[in-house]
């Protein structure tokens, strides 16, 4: 059985989940980010497999997946900044105990 | 043949790595796996024929994210206490679980209208050609630039001792 677009959006589908639960669940601010960067990842995943089976020839996805790069990597320096800001504050990145914008 | 070996393996190290991202208690062991699972992915780009953002996955991810979320483990010096779940990692789960089946079950679902044309290589003239080519992504190109500046200023600002 030849590997098609099906089998890269399922294991895309699947990375996006670990990482939504991985966002959802935990309670340390780093692994959160990390999650995240999982989830980014996966959807570039689908972004160059449709590019490569459906547009071969015009590549489209492929530069949509440079500028998710260039926006996962501004992300992921501010919010990294963000976190050590916090824990030089409050000495903690526990996302439960960080309630600073609580109303 | 040789594409479908890669993948399977690509793509069972790339689900396990996550996994263990999620699933390790030890934080530094979860952002090595985060490393690894960044490399298998770069794998996976190359078997999608995309060997440019392959290399810049590589660059990027693997070697400029990674030293970052690092670094930040262990300035923040939490990662004794491992990174527990919190109170809500039963409906997480669930929502977890539920996407991937509406996920999985509308992409079974779909007819995807395959091209059988082959794919460009080396795709990086074609890409700078439609990056920064007549009638191309040039004005995103420059945006970005704009944003990498301003999200390189904020980190700075938001770190700096006052």
């Amino acid at each position: 059985m030849s590997i098609g677009l099906t089998h890269y959006l399922i294991l895309s589908a699947i990375l996006f989940s670990i990482g939504l639960y991985g966002a959802l669940a935990k309670r340390n601010a780093i692994v959160i980010l990390m999650s995240i960067e999982i989830m980014l990842v996966a959807v570039s995943i689908t972004m160059v497999a449709f590019s490569r089976f459906v547009v071969p020839t015009l590549l489209t996805g492929q530069v949509f997946v440079i500028f998710i790069m260039v926006v996962a990597a501004a992300e992921t320096a501010v919010g990294l900044a963000i976190v050590m800001a916090i824990y030089r504050h409050r000495e903690t990145i526990d996302a439960t105990k960080i309630n600073l914008m609580k109303w | 043949m040789g594409l479908a070996i890669a993948f399977w393996i690509l793509a069972v190290v790339a689900v396990i790595t996550a996994l263990s991202v999620v699933l390790l208690r030890n934080v530094f062991r979860a952002a090595l796996s985060l490393v690894a699972s960044f490399l298998t992915v770069a794998g996976i780009y190359i078997t999608l024929s995309a060997d440019f953002l392959a290399a810049v996955q590589i660059l990027v991810y693997v070697g400029a994210i990674s030293i970052l979320i690092i670094l930040s483990i262990m300035l923040t010096r939490e990662f004794q206490q491992g990174s527990p779940s919190s109170k809500l990692s039963i409906p997480a789960f669930i929502v977890a679980i539920l996407f991937l089946g509406i996920a999985g079950f509308t992409l079974l679902n779909t007819s995807w209208r395959i091209s059988t044309a082959l794919p460009l290589e080396p795709t990086t003239p074609f890409l700078a050609v439609k990056l920064l080519g007549e009638g191309g992504f040039i004005l995103p190109v420059e945006i970005a630039a704009v944003l990498l500046l301003a999200a390189i200023l904020g980190a700075i600002v938001l770190v700096r001792e006052k």
